[in-house]
């Protein structure tokens, strides 16, 4: 046995674990009650599921030119989906629909009740 | 690597009718922007399942677009929305 069907049986085992944890994360966010708990499925199977393909199709490319590209898709999902799931959730709370009742602890909302304490009263992230 | 392309095609085609549902559902547009985002992110793997059993690389540069696509989609809605377009959803 070669190296290189080691490495096709290692990326079709890293591709079908990926696509699970994709099929988990839809699951997920079908299921879930509201915002908050699907953006916790959108972000960790989800972003796990991809880096896992990615793994996948570098070990059945087996060419270095790409993984530059690959490991780029990797940095951007790793970077971008804790911003977004975080714009996200916040606009929700804003907006009112979070079940507050569920919430263990709510620290957001402490901090919206006393604006002076900002550094930045003016932003318009707050 | 058929049965491999076959068992993804059918995982990644489940996941995505599943997203689908959901954003048909919503209630809210927040919802149907979280379950946007996972779909492109299905369709990336998707893009790489076919690149990994063609061993072709023409598809890689879509990957990078796409990766940064969702992201933009998710924070200008996030960002520039009042929230729902759902008056159930807003009520209660």
């Amino acid at each position: 046995m070669t190296w290189t069907a080691v490495a096709d049986v290692a990326a079709a085992t890293c591709l079908v674990l990926g696509a699970c944890l994709t099929l988990v994360a839809a699951i997920g966010i079908l299921r879930f009650p509201d915002v908050l708990t699907r953006m916790h499925s959108a972000t960790k199977p989800q972003v796990l599921g991809l880096l896992v393909v990615m793994l996948g199709l570098g070990l059945r490319l087996r060419d270095p030119g790409t993984i530059g590209l690959l490991l780029l898709v990797a940095f951007f999902q790793l970077v971008t989906s804790p911003i977004a799931s975080h714009m996200v959730g916040r606009a929700s709370f804003r907006a009112g629909q979070v079940d507050r009742d569920r919430l263990v602890v709510d620290e957001l909302s402490e901090v919206l009740d006393d604006p002076p304490s900002s550094p930045f009263p003016h932003s318009p992230l707050q | 690597m058929t049965i491999v392309l076959v068992a993804c095609g059918a995982l990644l085609g489940v996941a995505a009718l599943l997203l689908v549902i959901r954003i048909a559902l919503g209630p809210t547009m927040l919802d149907r922007m979280v379950a946007l985002d996972v779909l492109v992110a299905v369709v990336i793997c998707g893009l790489a399942l076919d690149a990994a059993v063609h061993r072709h690389t023409t598809t890689l540069p879509v990957l990078v677009v796409l990766s940064l696509l969702g992201f933009i989609g998710s924070v200008s809605v996030a960002r520039f929305t009042r929230g729902s377009d759902d008056i159930e959803a807003e009520a209660s």
